[in-house]
């Protein structure tokens, strides 16, 4: 009798004929919540693309209740009761709950004008339904992070939507908005909405989710019962058999018996507490944790960013205060951040003009910056780090993602930190350049530099890290030499909390 | 946020719920600024009826203006046309009335002449997607070099008593025209904003554009539509202008994008999109009415009302900030 609600079959995707998607099927059935998995690039986010109508498939076909049908935008997949729970960004902030439901659909009176109460009064209803504790009439902007998720769904319910896909949903909700969240969903799976539920964090979905796909390279490779398969053989699959030699950990020495040169104390901020770090000089360490767990907002801390409460920070044994960027640069702690094309780079400018932003008091002569000098380094650094552009002077957004992240790697370079902190440095970066990137900050350790890593990519973590601290809700769950670590799983095992 | 949150976070603002003192600034400013004037300038004769229609008077050019201009800082975006369109409107109704084309000549050429750099600002914006700001100060710069050259900056007199009459200085009773025009269309701007689908898409757009956008609002028809607006409303101020002082010029409206984006943002619009108010912006206006009346009253000049202007667009922005931070 069970007929899915939504079947996709053989679906093939590439991009400029580099296959993303391999014959993939995926079936969701109804009032289920199913769990789409798999490591970066294994074709998730492609799949749900084509699903929403955001790109069209190479070749396969999507059926909604047996019946083929065709999604070319979002517009026909929301006609096919297909709806995608945007994080936050779907929303607008300055109107009302039912306002925003509503957009665009709002009941007239006779007059042609906006009958705001009906739609406040079919809001209630809807919201009433769902269990939801707050008032149409509430402004967006008020209220917590987690109604806004629900908002969007009960604007999603209101346009007839029978399968709604949720992208990593409780990365940005807390442990009780989470819980409200869980129990939220339950309720719609009652009603008889499917759910798409993509997230890394194994332990939701074990707890949610009815039953798992998991997708690796762009290929399909199981779908199991979530009550009938296990952690183990969940990781398994994900990871896969292959191992990327590239990327096989290499035993570095450094010296252990001298102080570090870079120290964290009881440091503690509004999003992570009680961070406890030491880094020998010449020492790798890694950060490994999910979303949301606390490493990012820990380099930002660290790098001045973003404000510290209490603690201490040494570099060179030397207590340093640091308010801002500018401190921490002074203090010889660079930070190449997560997204380069927003953070790292000025796009519009040159190849040596972002180079030399971070050093322009190094290349001064009198008031004026020193061209030749500047022109000198940025050379160097581009033979040295084989950045492929036709000259200097070419605007940093007409290069490759790798190239891009190797102009950010040489700004921080040219400045001759005591600690490099790297945010993703190889995301988005093809394997050509992710293998150089690689090989630039093992380099970079060897010339006697303190660097801390963070890394989504658990291979390329593990390439890199003679160290690896786990965190988990801002705080530093575990700590593991490279030598300890066996494999891929065991550091899974770590990250998800186990 | 914070990390321990023991509950579910509801709202982050639950003291005050329900009044928000910075929204309603503009009407204990308003109110302040009346009593201040009333005492010190009673026995110069603020107080009296006259001069306060007065102030309507004066202000009715600039309340229209402002009226449209809600509608554009709702979305987000600017127009710094607006004088110059007035001024232009002025002298292209003058030329139709002096040609002999009679009110209604005069009427579609003064709206038409606003209506037609209105759509070629919206359409700059939308089209060519170049900032607002920086196409209409492209256009405030071109149309008021066309005001000036078209008559090679003399003024056109205007001698049709009826144009000069519902235009500008006719009183009704004891109820001046100006002021007639300027209820009705606050009335028809309040309820544009606030009870049609247009108003909300207008707010919705400036309130976040993309999710405007997925949520199937056109959001560059409704930019086209508001640059429109203001060049119809700068059109009509421009013949009210004109009716006031029974001539064109192409010094009408000079400094007023200053008079009305302080009069809106005063009023409580918020310059970031997403936030406006008709009424607050009628107030906002009148606020800068009476405060330049009063002004003149003391003795000031226009140069320093100029900068009694600036100081105050500059305090209301100050305030709209620290209103969004929350």
């Amino acid at each position: 009798m069970d007929q899915p609600v939504l079947e996709m079959k053989n679906i093939c995707k590439g991009f400029n004929g580099i296959p993303v998607l391999k014959n993939v099927d995926f079936s969701v059935k109804k009032g289920e919540v199913h769990a789409l998995m798999g490591g970066n690039g294994a074709g998730k986010s492609t799949l749900m693309k084509i699903l929403t109508g955001v790109y069209t498939a190479d070749s396969g076909e999507i059926l909604i209740e047996g019946k083929p049908v065709s999604i070319k935008s979002y517009e026909d997949a929301q006609k096919n009761n297909i709806s995608m729970i945007f994080q936050e960004f779907s929303l607008i902030p300055t109107l009302t709950v039912a306002q925003n439901i509503y957009l665009t659909r709002e009941k007239k009176t006779s007059l042609g004008l906006l009958d705001d109460k009906d739609c406040e009064k079919k809001t209630e209803k809807l919201l009433e339904e769902l269990g939801v504790d707050i008032k149409p009439t509430d402004i967006v902007q008020n209220l917590g992070v987690g109604y806004w998720q629900m908002t969007e769904i009960a604007k999603a319910l209101s346009q007839e939507a029978k399968i709604l896909i949720m992208d990593e949903p409780t990365s940005s909700l807390t442990k009780n908005e989470t819980e409200v969240l869980f129990s939220f969903i339950n309720k719609l799976t009652a009603k008889g909405y499917s759910i798409i539920y993509i997230s890394h964090r194994m332990d939701e979905i074990f707890e949610i989710c009815d039953r798992i796909t998991i997708l690796r390279d762009g290929r399909f490779i199981t779908t199991e019962t979530c009550s009938e398969t296990d952690l183990d053989s969940v990781i398994q699959h994900i990871v896969g058999m292959e191992f990327d030699q590239a990327f096989e950990w290499k035993e570095r020495s450094y010296a252990t018996d001298v102080p570090p040169i870079f120290e964290v104390r009881n440091l503690s901020a509004s999003k992570v507490q009680d961070i406890n770090l030491k880094i020998q000089p010449g020492e790798i360490v890694g950060i490994a944790g999910l979303m949301g767990s606390g490493r990012t907002e820990l380099l930002r801390i660290l790098f001045g960013i973003d404000p510290i409460d209490t603690g201490e920070i040494y570099v060179n044994g030397e207590k340093k205060s640091i308010k801002n960027a500018r401190n921490a640069i002074d203090a010889g702690i660079a930070l190449i951040p997560e997204d380069r094309r927003m953070q790292g780079l000025v796009l519009e400018h040159s190849v040596k003009d972002n180079m030399i932003l971070p050093i322009l008091s190094k290349v001064k002569k009198g008031t004026f910056i020193d061209n030749k000098k500047s022109n000198d380094i940025s050379n160097e650094f581009v033979q040295k780090l084989n950045i492929k552009t036709d000259h200097i002077f070419k605007q940093a957004r007409l290069l490759s993602g790798g190239n891009q992240q190797k102009i950010v790697l040489a700004k921080w370079l040219a400045n001759d930190p005591t600690v490099l902190m790297l945010d993703e440095p190889t995301i988005g970066v093809d394997i050509g350049a992710k293998t150089e990137i690689v090989e630039i900050i093992r380099a970079m350790a060897e010339s006697g530099k303190a660097i801390l890593v963070v890394s989504s990519e658990l291979p390329e973590l593990l390439a890199l890290s003679d160290r690896v601290v786990v965190m988990h809700d801002g705080k530093i769950k575990k700590e593991m030499t490279r030598k300890e670590i066996k494999s891929e799983e065991e550091l899974q095992y770590g990250i998800q909390g186990f | 946020m914070e990390s321990k949150v023991s509950n579910i976070e509801k709202t982050t603002t639950p003291v005050f719920k329900g009044f928000e003192w910075r929204n309603y600034i503009v009407y204990f400013a308003f109110i302040g600024v009346f009593i201040y004037f009333s005492i010190t300038l009673g026995d110069e004769g603020f107080l009296t009826t006259g001069n306060l229609l007065n102030i309507v008077r004066q202000t009715a050019t600039i309340s229209l203006m402002a009226l449209a201009m809600t509608f554009v800082i709702s979305t987000g975006e600017i127009d710094l046309s607006v004088g110059s369109i007035a001024a232009l409107s002025s002298l292209v109704g003058a030329l139709a009335l002096q040609a002999g084309y009679g009110i209604v000549g005069g009427l579609i050429g003064g709206v038409g002449t606003g209506l037609v750099v209105g759509l070629i600002n919206g359409l700059l914006v939308t089209k060519v997607a170049i900032p607002s700001f920086l196409v209409t100060l492209g256009t405030m710069g071109a149309i008021k070099g066309v005001a000036m050259w078209v008559t090679n900056t003399a003024p056109v007199p205007i001698v049709d008593t009826n144009f000069n009459f519902i235009f500008g200085s006719g009183d009704i009773g004891p109820i001046p025209v100006l002021l007639l025009w300027t209820v009705i269309f606050t009335v028809i701007a309040h309820v544009l904003l606030r009870k049609t689908a247009f108003g909300r898409q207008v707010l919705a757009t400036g309130g976040n554009e993309s999710a405007a956008r997925f949520s199937g609002v056109n959001t560059m028809k409704i930019k086209l539509m508001v640059f429109l607006g203001t060049g119809l409303m700068a059109g009509i101020a421009g013949l009210l202008y004109a009716g006031r002082m029974n001539a064109g010029r192409f010094s009408f409206g000079e400094g007023d994008e200053l008079s009305v984006i302080a009069a809106v943002i005063l009023g409580g619009t918020s310059l970031f999109g997403g936030v406006g108010t008709i009424i607050g912006t009628i107030v906002g206006s009148l606020m800068i009415g009476t405060i330049n009346n009063g002004l003149i009253i003391m003795g000031l000049d226009v140069s320093q009302q100029m900068i009694i202007k600036g100081i105050i667009i500059i305090l209301a922005v100050a305030f709209g900030k620290k209103a969004m931070k929350r």
